[in-house]
C-alpha cells in the first residue's frame, strides 16, 4: 500500500499574480491564503461554512474559503479583499460602507463587501428584501445589518442611475 | 452648555477605512518568529476526575514541542478566585490555568499541546490518553442547591455561591391589600456574545529581559497587564498588553480565561511566542455565557393602576467557577436592583441565589442582567393592565417616575438623576399612532393575522464609577486618562485608556479633542489599546467610553488649548484670554482674524522654549484625568417598541416595526450612537427569539456550532428606528451617558410583550426565552 499523499503542488492565480506552492492536502483555502500568502483580509469565523467571514472569489464566484481545500483551488483564479480593494472594483461599496458606518469591528466586512459586489453584479437594482436575503449567509454581530443594507442599496441606486 | 463642532456631528470613522480595505490587523493576522501554536485536550465530560494522563505517544508526534498538564504549570502561574469585596459573603473556588484533579465542565482545558502549527498541535491532542472517572453532574441551579446535591467544590462546603435580599417597605401587607396581583415564572435560557472573531492571543515572553508582551483580542489591556504581572510574577512595568483590531467583544473579552492564561504560562515556560486562537466549538464551550436565570416575580396594583409592591426571586448560577477578576455576581445583583425601576412603588423585595454547577462559567455579556429586569418588570405591567382592564400605556404613564419625584434612590438602591420616561413614551407615540395600530390589529385578526405591539421601558446602568470595583478589591480602573501631544508640525496625537472594538469611541474622542482644542478632525490621531503606550484606563465595557474617556479627553483638550494660547500670547504680546483656536489656527477671540498657525506655536514650544518666560504653562504634552465621584452608576433610560406578527401555524415571528427612544445625555456622534443601538437591538432580538444553549439531561451541550446555535441574520431582522432625547448628566461637563447596553436591554421585554399581545385572543402566556416556534406552538396547544 502506498503512503498517503501529504502534500501537493498547486499552481493558481491570486489577485492577478501567479502563485506556485507546495501545500498540505488537508489545508483549507482560507488558511492557505492567510497563512502561506499573508492575505489576512479574509477571516476565519466558524470553519464550518456558516458565518461567511472567509468568503473569497474563485473563478468569478463567491465561495467559502473554509469549505474548500487549497488543492481544490489548483489552476483557479482567486480574488481576495486585497485584490478587490486594489483593483478599485468595490470602491463605491467601500465608500458607502464608510459613509454610513456599515461596519463596526470590521471582521465580517471584507466578506460582506465581496458578497454585496456579487449581488450587484447579478442584479443592479435589488430590493431591500433581496439585499437582506443575499447577505443572510454573512454573520455580522455588531451592526444589526441595517446600515449594510442601506449602503448596498445606495450603491445599487447609483449603478441603476448610470445604466 | 454648547460644545463646538465636530462634537455632535455624524462623522464616519478613520479606522473603518483600513478595515474596509482588508487591512485590519486582528490577532490571528500576526505571526512572530519562532512562534508556537497551542491546542487543548478538553474534558469531554461535564464532571469527571482526571485519573491518569498519558502523553508519551503524543509527545513524539511531528512538530510537538511540549505537552503541558496542570502540574507542569503549577510553578509558573498562580491560581485565582473570582471574589468581590463588595459581596463578602460570596464564595468563590480556586481556579487554575489547567484543571488538575477534576474537570468541572464539558470543555474545561486539561492538557495543552504546543507545536509548530495548529494542525500538528491538534493532531497530538488526539493521541493524549486521559483516564477519566465520571462524576455525578449538576446541571441546573435548583438541583445544585438541593439537599442531596454533592458540593462540586468540596472546599466551599455547598453549592450556594451567593445569596442577597433587598427589602423596603411592607411587602406582604401591600400584596394583601392590593386590588390585583399578577405573578409569573420567567425562564431566561443561556446564550452568549458570539463575537465573530473568536478569543485569541499571542503571548511573547522574553526570558533575557524578563519581559512579557501579549497581543490579545481583548477589551481591557490595563486590567490584563495587572493580572499577568501578578499571576506570573513579572514586574508590572515589564508586562505589555496590546489589543490590535478586535473583532467584536460584547463583554466576553474582558475576562481572564483559563485557556488563555495557559497560553501565556506556556510562553513563559518555553521562552517562545505562543499563539492560541479559540475555534468556534471552543468558543461555544468556553466563552463566558450569560442569563440562565429563573425569575419568579409578582406585582401588586391598585384598582387605578398604581404599582403598590414588587416581589422578585431570582435563581441563577455561575457555572463551575466565578469569572475572574470581576466575579459572576453582577447579573443577579443587577436584576434585584433594577426590577421595577422606572416606576413609583414603595414596597419592594428582591432576593437572588447563585449556585455553582457543572457548566462553563457564566458572567458578564452585553447588558448584564438588564434585559431580564426589564422583561420581568414590563411583562408584569402588561399583565396587570390586562387584569385591571386598563390600557397598558395608560398604566405606564400613571406609574412612571415623574420629574418631581427625582432625584431619587430607587428601592433597589440605584440613584436616578433625571430619567425621561415620560418624554421617551411621548416621543414613541409621536411616531406610532396607537389608535390606528389597535384598529388595524383588530382588522388583521379577522383575517387571521396576529399582530402585536410590545413596550419595554428600562434604565441602563452605564459608566460604572470607581467605587464598584475599587471597594470590591479588584484592580479594574473606572477612571480614565487621556494624553495629548502637540507635534511640532501642529498635529495632535491622542492616547486614551479606552479601547475600541468597533463602537467608534476612538472617533468620539477625536471629536471631543478636535472640538475642545479647536482643530480639524484630521489633525487629531487617536491611539488606543496598548497598556504600555496609553495612559491608564479601564478599556471598554459597561457603556463607559463616551461618559468617562470622553470627559478625560475634554479635560486634556482644555489643558492643551490653554498652553497653546499661553505660548501664542507670549509670541503675540497679547493676553491669552483675547485669543482663541479655530480651524487649527490661533485667532483673535473677538474679530476671528487669524494670527498664526498651530505649527508656529508648536515650533516655539518644541524648539525655542527659551523664548517663553518662566512661569508660563507651556507644556505641549498634557494629561487629562476623570474619575466620577459619589456615584456607583450613571443611569441612562429608554423605551423599545416592537410591532410584529406571529404565525400561529408555524410559530414564526416576523417584525413589522421596531422603534427605540433612548436618552444617553449628550451625543458625541449621532450616527455612531444610532448604530450602537441598532446592533444592540439585534443582539437583544437574538436572545429574545433565537439564541439558546441546549443541554441534554446529562449536562452535555448539544449545539456547539453556528449551524445549530441560531444567531440573527440579515433576512429576519427589521429596520430599526432610533430616536433620542438628550438629558445631559450634571455629574460631568460633557454630560454624556453610555449607550452600549441600550439596544440589548429593552429587546427581550418588547418582543415578549408584543408576542403575548399578538396572541392575546388565545389566552396565551409565554414567558420562557427564547420565544422559539416550538415554544410558541406548545403554548398555543398546537403541538
Amino acid at each position: 500500500m502506498n503512503e498517503p499523499v501529504k502534500n501537493m503542488r498547486i499552481i493558481l492565480r491570486v489577485n492577478g499574480e501567479a502563485v506556485e506552492a507546495e501545500v498540505p492536502v488537508r489545508r483549507n483555502l482560507v488558511d492557505f491564503l492567510r497563512g502561506d500568502l499573508g492575505l489576512t483580509g479574509s477571516h476565519v469565523g466558524c470553519e464550518h461554512g456558516v458565518c461567511g467571514a472567509c468568503t473569497v472569489v474563485v473563478d468569478g464566484a463567491i465561495m467559502r474559503g473554509c469549505l474548500l481545500l487549497a488543492v481544490q483551488a489548483d489552476r483557479c483564479d482567486i480574488e481576495t479583499i486585497e485584490g478587490a480593494d486594489e483593483s478599485g472594483r468595490i470602491a463605491a461599496l467601500q465608500a458607502a460602507f464608510h459613509r454610513r458606518n456599515a461596519l463596526q469591528c470590521g471582521f465580517c466586512t471584507p466578506a460582506m463587501l465581496l458578497t454585496a459586489a456579487a449581488l450587484l453584479a447579478q442584479n443592479g437594482n435589488p430590493t431591500r428584501d433581496e439585499i437582506r436575503e443575499c447577505l443572510s449567509g454573512n454573520f455580522c454581530r455588531c451592526t444589526g445589518y441595517q446600515a449594510i443594507v442601506d449602503a448596498v442599496a445606495e450603491v445599487a441606486e447609483v449603478v441603476e442611475a448610470k445604466a | 452648555m454648547k460644545f463646538q463642532a465636530p462634537i455632535g456631528l455624524s462623522l464616519p470613522r478613520d479606522r473603518a477605512k483600513r478595515l474596509l480595505a482588508g487591512r485590519g490587523q486582528f490577532v490571528d493576522d500576526i505571526q512572530l518568529p519562532r512562534m508556537l501554536h497551542l491546542a487543548f485536550v478538553r474534558s469531554p465530560y461535564p464532571h469527571a476526575r482526571i485519573a491518569v494522563i498519558d502523553a508519551v505517544e503524543a509527545a513524539a508526534m511531528p512538530g510537538v514541542v511540549r505537552i503541558m498538564t496542570g502540574a507542569d504549570l503549577a510553578g509558573v502561574v498562580s491560581s485565582w478566585r473570582g471574589t468581590h469585596g463588595l459581596f463578602p459573603d460570596m464564595k468563590a473556588p480556586e481556579q487554575t490555568a489547567l484543571a488538575t484533579d477534576t474537570a468541572r465542565w464539558q470543555g474545561e482545558a486539561v492538557v495543552a499541546v504546543a507545536a509548530r502549527s495548529r494542525a500538528e498541535a491538534e493532531d497530538a491532542t488526539e493521541q493524549v490518553i486521559v483516564d477519566w472517572e465520571e462524576l455525578p453532574v449538576l446541571g441546573d441551579a435548583q438541583t445544585a442547591l438541593g439537599d442531596a446535591a454533592p458540593s462540586i467544590h468540596a472546599e466551599l462546603g455547598g453549592n450556594l455561591a451567593f445569596f442577597a435580599e433587598i427589602e423596603q417597605g411592607d411587602v406582604e401587607t401591600a400584596f394583601g391589600d392590593a386590588h390585583v396581583v399578577v405573578e409569573r415564572r420567567f425562564r431566561f435560557n443561556r446564550h452568549t456574545g458570539v463575537s465573530l472573531e473568536p478569543r485569541g492571543l499571542i503571548a511573547d515572553y522574553d526570558p533575557a529581559s524578563h519581559r512579557l508582551t501579549v497581543h490579545q483580542s481583548h477589551q481591557t489591556p490595563h486590567q490584563q497587564q495587572d493580572l499577568y504581572a501578578r499571576l506570573l510574577n513579572i514586574p508590572e512595568q515589564n508586562v505589555r498588553v496590546i489589543c490590535p483590531d478586535v473583532g467584536g467583544a460584547f463583554g466576553l473579552k474582558h475576562h481572564l480565561y483559563a485557556d488563555e492564561m495557559t497560553a501565556i504560562a506556556a510562553s513563559k515556560l518555553l521562552g517562545r511566542p505562543v499563539k492560541y486562537i479559540a475555534d468556534r466549538l471552543e468558543s461555544f464551550l468556553g466563552d463566558i455565557h450569560c442569563r440562565d436565570h429563573t425569575v419568579t416575580a409578582r406585582m401588586a396594583f391598585s384598582a387605578e393602576g398604581d404599582i403598590l409592591a414588587i416581589d422578585i426571586d431570582d435563581l441563577f448560577h455561575a457555572g463551575a467557577y466565578s469569572q475572574y477578576p470581576r466575579s459572576s455576581v453582577a447579573e443577579g445583583n443587577q436584576i434585584i436592583r433594577l426590577c421595577g425601576i422606572p416606576y413609583r412603588h414603595e414596597h419592594y423585595r428582591a432576593k437572588v441565589r447563585m449556585a455553582y454547577l457543572n457548566k462553563s462559567p457564566l458572567g458578564h455579556i452585553r447588558s448584564v442582567g438588564h434585559p431580564i429586569a426589564c422583561a420581568v418588570t414590563e411583562h408584569l405591567v402588561d399583565l396587570g393592565a390586562k387584569r385591571l382592564g386598563l390600557d397598558p400605556i395608560a398604566v405606564r404613564r400613571r406609574a412612571y417616575l415623574r420629574d418631581e419625584d427625582c432625584p431619587i434612590v430607587s428601592p433597589g438602591g440605584i440613584a436616578l438623576e433625571r430619567p425621561s420616561f415620560h418624554g421617551c413614551l411621548d416621543r414613541a407615540l409621536e411616531r406610532i399612532d396607537i389608535d390606528a395600530f389597535r384598529a388595524e390589529q383588530a382588522r388583521l385578526r379577522e383575517r387571521g393575522v396576529h399582530r402585536g405591539i410590545g413596550f419595554a421601558t428600562f434604565v441602563d446602568l452605564t459608566a460604572i464609577g470607581p467605587e464598584y470595583y475599587g471597594e470590591g478589591g479588584q484592580h479594574i480602573s473606572a477612571q480614565e486618562t487621556c494624553l495629548l501631544r502637540l507635534e511640532a508640525s501642529g498635529g495632535i496625537r491622542c492616547y486614551t485608556g479606552a479601547t475600541d472594538q468597533g463602537q467608534g469611541i476612538d472617533t468620539g474622542i477625536q471629536q471631543v479633542v478636535a472640538g475642545i482644542v479647536g482643530v480639524p478632525m484630521d489633525d487629531v490621531k487617536v491611539n488606543s489599546g496598548d497598556s504600555e503606550l496609553c495612559p491608564v484606563g479601564g478599556g471598554s465595557w459597561g457603556s463607559r467610553g463616551a461618559a468617562l474617556a470622553g470627559e478625560a479627553a475634554l479635560r486634556a483638550g482644555r489643558k492643551l488649548r490653554l498652553n497653546i494660547l499661553n505660548i501664542a500670547g507670549v509670541l503675540l504680546q497679547k493676553s491669552a484670554n483675547s485669543l482663541d483656536i479655530r480651524g487649527g489656527s490661533v485667532v483673535d477671540a473677538v474679530s476671528g482674524a487669524t494670527h498664526m498657525a498651530l505649527s508656529e506655536v508648536a515650533e516655539v514650544g518644541h524648539f525655542k522654549p527659551y523664548t517663553i518666560p518662566d512661569g508660563v504653562a507651556a507644556d505641549l504634552t498634557v494629561i487629562g484625568r476623570y474619575a466620577s465621584r459619589n456615584r456607583m452608576f450613571l443611569p441612562a433610560n429608554g423605551l423599545h417598541v416592537a410591532i410584529l406578527d406571529v404565525d400561529t401555524d408555524t410559530g414564526l415571528v416576523e417584525f413589522r416595526r421596531y422603534l427605540v427612544v433612548h436618552d444617553c445625555g449628550r451625543i458625541l456622534n449621532p450616527m455612531l450612537v444610532d448604530e450602537q443601538v441598532r446592533g444592540g437591538v439585534v443582539q437583544g432580538i437574538g436572545g429574545a427569539l433565537y439564541e439558546e444553549f441546549i443541554y441534554d439531561d446529562d449536562g452535555y451541550l448539544r449545539n456547539g456550532t453556528l449551524a445549530d446555535y441560531l444567531v440573527p441574520m440579515a433576512a429576519e431582522m427589521p429596520d430599526i428606528e432610533v430616536e433620542h432625547l438628550q438629558t445631559p448628566t450634571t455629574t460631568s461637563e460633557l454630560g454624556a451617558k453610555g449607550v452600549g447596553e441600550a439596544g440589548t436591554t429593552g429587546a427581550m421585554g418588547a418582543v415578549l410583550n408584543a408576542v403575548n399581545d399578538a396572541l392575546s385572543p388565545f389566552e396565551f402566556n409565554l414567558s420562557e426565552f427564547p420565544l422559539t416556534p416550538p415554544r410558541i406552538l406548545r403554548t398555543l396547544g398546537k403541538i
